[in-house]
């Protein structure tokens, strides 16, 4: 057996290595530096790491070998599609026309730019029935926020200011209660039905006078299509509401079918998501908000605006919830979502989400052999699997199968989500991953579905070839240290 | 664990140990187990009137976070506040060291609503 994970080779911090006077001094601190900075905010006894260039070099090269992403290896992270990123969007963004341009350019000087965030807006409005998108959220929550502000704002001009509850269903998107609570609304949770879906005629109970917004995804997180969703965008509707579409799971969409037509009024995308945007280090994200004609005037700012051949930044919109982040947000994300969009054209696209799809059908047929999937029919992008049986025979949870695919070099699927699954494991493959990918996970999930039954003592200490073991969770959670401190 | 036979229990995994108008309130040992290792718990503040059923906190575990139900109604008289500091009081001792509120009953009738424990094991056992 490994040794645990304090024995390993856990690499010191950069802080704890080298010594004092080793740094590599390229640029001396001269007299300039001492003449600009006022000298009472001088700080000789700041704890800087002083090292040579090799060590630093190979300290992060170091650190670099050991964080596993979709350029290494398989990624099935039910909700957050990581799917392949092509380096050639990489490369169309760092062009130093795009990279280099000062966000206080003049619009004039701005064309080529403002028109990749024109063109992306448009084809954002096509391929999902929205009239417009703001560009300008920079996260899924962010976006999430900046719908609910819109609806708030809505609805005050209205004078509908009793508006106070937001309903979500509990397959809807993990974060959707938090962004609701954040922005003031109270949380009306809907449980789906036996078939896990939305039941129009439950959700009705919940519909009066006070409904602000109903919060949905669809495919909802069970990866289910709600086949009855204009019964429940027609009720919400007639009861003054607003309907908001959480865009975690648009990869299934794609070409396929369009938030706007199921009577959505407002939607955000992840483009680091559906439009592959390396993601799943906390950032930097993309949150376009997508609004019904009725709502266009409410958009975060600025807002590109096409007149003739010429394109400009319109902040003059008074009724505008203004900027949820400050300049044009991540601007390269734009670039990038745009040249996978014209990549793959609207067929392309479509096809994207179709092999999506089949890819996790294959999945959930094949992992049905071993592992109960409480909801057995045709799923979207994603489907959940549960280790509840599991647990019961042999003691190893979803948790303990998530470890044990670290150390067969899979990252693990999403667990214990959504919540009315127990011991879930919610798996979504994207449409970038081949069969013999797919054949290989399904093998290493049988090879670990077996050693529980034999074995089941030797899961509960995965992962042991990973460079940190298992990890003590609730220690992490109860007492976090997350500051590195010169005097500890 | 056996479920202890002196308390009153909810279909949402709460037992009330109820003494005349007073109660104490927590969590079971199947609640426990299932949520996995605690790592905090939001309660009510002390003198809030709460009913029955309502949703009166947060229970949070390195798995999920879940809503705190309570069994019966009442004045929150007393909270458990050792379990900011020691959250995994609950994981260790469910019906004891893990209690979380005690209330003053405003309707002792409730606790006729109430699972007894041998309803609750059946319950749990599903």
């Amino acid at each position: 057996m490994s040794a645990p994970p304090s024995e390993r080779t856990v690499s010191p911090l950069i802080f704890d290595q080298g010594q004092r006077g080793r740094a590599n001094r390229y640029v001396e601190r001269g007299k300039a530096l001492d003449a600009f900075l006022p000298r009472n905010l001088l700080r000789d006894e700041l704890p800087l790491p002083e090292n040579t260039e090799l060590d630093v070099v190979r300290h992060y090269t170091r650190l670099s070998q050991r964080t596993f992403g979709i350029d290494v290896g398989f990624y099935p992270l039910g909700s957050c599609t990581m799917k392949y990123n092509p380096k050639v969007n990489d490369t169309l963004a760092s062009q130093h026309e795009f990279a280099d341009l000062h966000p206080f350019v003049p619009d004039e000087l701005a064309q080529g730019a403002l028109q990749v965030m024109h063109e992306l807006e448009r084809s954002f409005c096509s391929l999902f029935g929205m009239a417009a998108f703001s560009l300008n959220p920079s996260a899924g929550a962010q976006a999430e926020l900046a719908a609910l502000l819109v609806a708030k704002k809505y609805f005050r001009d209205r004078g509908e200011t009793q508006r106070d509850k937001v309903i979500v269903p509990d397959t809807a998107h993990g974060t959707n209660p938090a962004s609701a609570a954040m922005c003031g609304f109270t949380v009306i949770s809907l449980k789906s039905d036996t078939r896990g879906r939305v039941d129009p005629a439950e959700i009705r109970k919940v519909l009066g006078p006070d409904t602000a917004v109903c919060m949905m995804t669809n495919p909802n997180t069970l990866g289910l299509f709600e086949e009855r969703i204009h019964e429940v965008t027609d009720a919400v509707h007639e009861a003054g509401g607003l309907m908001y579409y959480d865009g975690a799971n648009a990869n299934a969409l794609m070409g396929n079918t369009r938030p706007g037509d199921m009577g959505f009024d407002l939607m955000h995308l992840n483009t680091h998501k559906t439009f592959t945007i390396p993601h799943g280090g906390g950032g930097a994200g993309h949150g376009p908000l997508g609004v019904a004609a009725h709502l266009i005037e409410y958009l975060p700012t600025p807002y590109v605006v096409r007149d003739g051949d010429r394109y400009r930044l319109d902040f003059d919109r008074p009724k505008s919830i203004g900027p949820m982040r400050s300049f044009w947000s991540n601007f390269a994300h734009a670039v990038r979502a745009l040249a996978y969009l014209y990549a793959n054209g609207a067929e392309g696209l479509t096809k994207a989400s179709q092999y999506a799809v089949l890819n996790a059908n294959y999945l959930r047929v094949k992992i049905a052999e071993f592992l109960e999937t409480p909801y057995p029919e045709i799923c979207r992008h994603e489907f959940v699997a549960s280790a509840q049986r599991l647990k019961k025979e042999t003691g190893v949870r979803a948790l303990d199968i998530a470890k044990a695919l670290l150390d067969r070099n899979f990252m693990a699927p999403t667990i214990y989500f959504p919540l009315i699954v127990p011991e879930a494991l919610m798996i979504e493959p994207t449409e970038t991953e081949s069969k013999e990918t797919l054949d290989a996970f399904v093998d290493a999930l049988r090879e670990i579905v077996e050693t529980a039954k034999r074995d089941p003592q030797s899961l509960m200490n995965a992962p042991v070839n990973t460079v940190v073991g298992r990890v003590d969770e609730a220690r992490a959670a109860r007492q976090p240290d997350l500051r590195w401190d010169p005097h500890v | 664990m056996a479920t202890p036979q002196d308390l009153r229990y909810s279909k949402e995994h709460e037992w009330a140990r109820v003494n005349g108008d007073g109660a104490v309130i927590g969590i079971t040992d199947y609640a426990q187990r299932s949520l996995g290792d605690i790592v905090y718990v939001e309660l009510p503040k002390v003198g809030e009137q709460i009913k029955q059923f309502g949703s009166i906190g947060v229970v949070e575990s390195v798995k999920a976070v879940s809503d705190l139900f309570t069994p019966l109604s009442g004045e929150v008289v007393e909270v458990n506040g050792a379990l900011d500091g020691d959250p995994a009081a609950v994981n260790r001792d469910p019906y004891g060291d893990g209690w979380m509120l005690k209330l003053k009953l405003s309707n002792p009738d409730e606790t006729k609503s109430l699972l007894s424990a041998e309803e609750y094991d059946k319950l749990a056992a599903e």
